[in-house]
């Protein structure tokens, strides 16, 4: 039994990361970044306005929160249109009872199926970020080139067209990206993108095509992960979030750096009767903390970029 | 294959010879961080692929990453606030990768001990010398970093071959003679040490590592909330704590710094470290600290109660 010598070979065995996407830095020894009127923690919110076509190709994989049972699985297609007939106005009055702004990330045929959705996130002037063409076009490695350039093309200008916005900000569905996803956004106009959680504030991320903003988009706080992933209870999820509110706040303040939390949430999940309770308890919670910036991800991105150099 | 591993005898968690550990503490008390570099393209070891999903795995990648750049200091300001020295398992790469973590452990004197190369390089398949020249590898990239005579073991991404601790101990005596090499952390039958049997007779022992106090297994495999984590520790140590008054127990709390260090799980780690610190007659210490004494102090008589039990006296 041998292994082939490769196993034995590192050739990325060297200072720094083992690729070129990025520098290693460490989150303790960067400059200080300070948010608008002395605030230390951006509070970003991010809404995933979702759609799941009943005919999922699940190709390479069934994405999460996708369609599970034999074709038509109208149990997951109508619970997730549930979310943007019903849980999303739930989550709208909450934003507005606590003053907060979120950003909406939208699968585009979302937007094209539904402008009445789309129109009220504008009328708000709420940001809006392109969460690729819809949940079952995922983006992943070895995937036909011109296939690819051509759904971040349609996904990226079509969500352009619908809303009026600028549309800087990615979201990939399932934070999938193949290994060319990075230069197609950089190509197609976007400035930052949300699928990478390796640090709690934005870096600049290398790409063929010019670089982007890796924004801190949690996944392990994100509604899925802790309610669906996890099964923890939504007492739970309440307790996580205004922990890691606390402890974001502390460490801004003891390090001088401001902090982000993000909170990724999802109107089929948080939206519901059980638990918008908790998500409006989170919102009174972190909105009553002193110090905090509740901000759109484009205007935490613009204020981070204003400060490097 | 073998239908027993043949490391240990069997020997019951009742009369056995008294552990009495420095200070006349009840427990010895340790943390172990993982530091870990995982590839973001290794080349894919024929029994395990490293990632789910086709390069690049965003994701598994990244929140490791996030370990590295954002967690480290923060688990490492927490263990400084309750005078915990890390004992870290390290993927030894990472000594070149990202020396600033190497030197802030080095500097607060923390131990190191072998994770093998990079977490996503596994045992299976390796020939013997190919297994012999990885552990030989990553205990010289420690003693070239750090000057420390690696002393312990725990296989990468906890893959192993017949062979591992065999090796793990020769590579060790040949680079360090008794200094090095002398104990592992893969075995999970005890809540003490215990004497390992090796083909080369060397003074080899388990310490207890534990999986179930392990952040990765509670958070990612058992999907525990924070605060029942937080429980499960103070739970562990009070009953670890209780059983020490009559013979000495050994309590670990394996980290990962992308788990523990987040801003939602740091609270309950800190409460429990708090909590543990808090008692007397805690011998708060590190792995290679721990092995030490049990063979300086305990290892003969316990070899001798082990040999007495299986004659039957």
């Amino acid at each position: 039994m041998t292994l082939d010598r490769e196993h034995l070979e590192y050739p990325r065995r060297r200072y720094g990361m083992d690729h070129e996407r990025y520098d290693w830095s460490l989150l303790s020894q960067r400059r200080p970044v300070h948010w608008p009127d002395g605030k230390s923690l951006a509070l970003w919110i991010n809404v995933g306005l979702q759609f799941f076509p009943l005919n999922q190709r699940g190709k390479p994989f069934g994405v999460p929160g996708g369609m599970t049972m034999p074709y038509p699985d109208l149990r997951h297609y109508s619970l997730r249109d549930y979310g943007n007939r019903v849980g999303i106005y739930r989550l709208l009055n909450a934003f507005d009872k606590f003053k907060i702004r979120a950003s909406f990330a939208f699968s585009t045929e979302l937007a094209e199926r539904i402008p009445y959705l789309l129109d009220r996130i504008v009328a708000r002037g709420d940001e809006i970020l392109c969460h690729g063409w819809n949940m079952d076009s995922l983006h992943y490695g070895g995937m036909d080139e011109r296939e690819e350039g051509e759904l971040v093309a349609r996904a990226v200008g079509r969500l352009r067209e619908l809303s009026g916005q600028a549309v800087r900000g990615w979201l990939s569905p399932a934070r999938n990206e193949s290994e060319r996803t990075p230069e197609l956004l950089a190509a197609n106009g976007i400035e930052y993108f949300c699928d990478w959680v390796n640090d709690d504030m934005p870096f600049e991320f290398r790409t063929g095509n010019g670089p982007l903003i890796a924004m801190p988009l949690s996944n392990e706080l994100e509604d899925y992960f802790i309610l669906v992933n996890n099964l923890h209870s939504e007492q739970s999820w309440l307790e996580q979030v205004c922990d890691a509110a606390d402890f974001l706040l502390a460490e801004a303040r003891s390090s001088g750096c401001g902090r982000i939390l993000a909170l990724n949430i999802h109107p089929w999940l948080m939206g519901q009767p059980h638990r918008i309770g908790v998500l409006e308890q989170a919102l009174a919670y972190i909105s009553g903390l002193d110090g905090v910036w509740s901000a759109h991800a484009g205007s935490i991105c613009t204020s981070w970029r204003e400060q490097q150099d | 294959m073998k239908s027993d591993p043949d490391f240990y005898d069997y020997w019951p968690y009742e009369g056995r010879p008294r552990i009495e550990w420095p200070g006349g503490a009840r427990i010895a008390f340790w943390v172990a961080p993982n530091i870990e570099f995982y590839e973001l393209n290794p080349p894919t070891n024929p029994h395990r692929k490293a990632w789910p999903q086709p390069y690049p795995a965003t994701q598994g990648y990244s929140i490791r990453d996030y370990g590295n750049r954002v967690g480290h200091v923060r688990q490492m300001e927490v263990l400084d606030r309750y005078g915990v020295r890390g004992s870290v398992s390290l993927s030894t790469a990472l000594c070149d990768h990202h020396p600033e973590l190497i030197a802030m452990c080095a500097e607060r004197n923390w131990e190191f001990f072998s994770h093998g190369i990079y977490n996503t390089r596994y045992t299976y398949g390796m020939s013997e010398e190919q297994e012999r020249d990885m552990i030989r590898d990553a205990m010289a990239s420690i003693h070239r970093h750090t000057g420390q005579q690696c002393a312990g073991y725990l296989a990468p991404a906890l893959s192993h071959s017949e062979l591992t601790l065999d090796l793990f101990a020769e590579v060790g005596t040949e680079l360090f003679g008794d200094n090095g090499g002398f104990y592992t952390c893969d075995l999970f039958h005890d809540d003490q040490p215990t004497p390992i049997r090796l083909r080369s007779d060397k003074r080899f022992v388990s310490i207890p590592y534990s999986l179930e106090m392990n952040d990765t297994i509670a958070y990612v495999v058992n999907r525990v909330e924070p605060r029942r984590y937080g429980q499960m520790l103070k739970d562990n140590f009070d009953r670890l704590y209780a059983e020490g008054a009559d013979s000495g127990t050994v309590m670990c709390i394996p980290t990962h710094n992308y788990q523990v260090s987040c801003p939602h799980r740091l609270k309950a780690f800190e409460e429990a470290l708090e909590y543990i610190t808090g008692h007397a007659d805690v011998w708060v210490t590190t792995g290679r600290e721990i092995a030490q004494h049990f063979i300086e102090r305990h290892y003969d008589a316990s070899l001798r109660d082990i040999a007495a039990r299986e004659a039957g006296a």
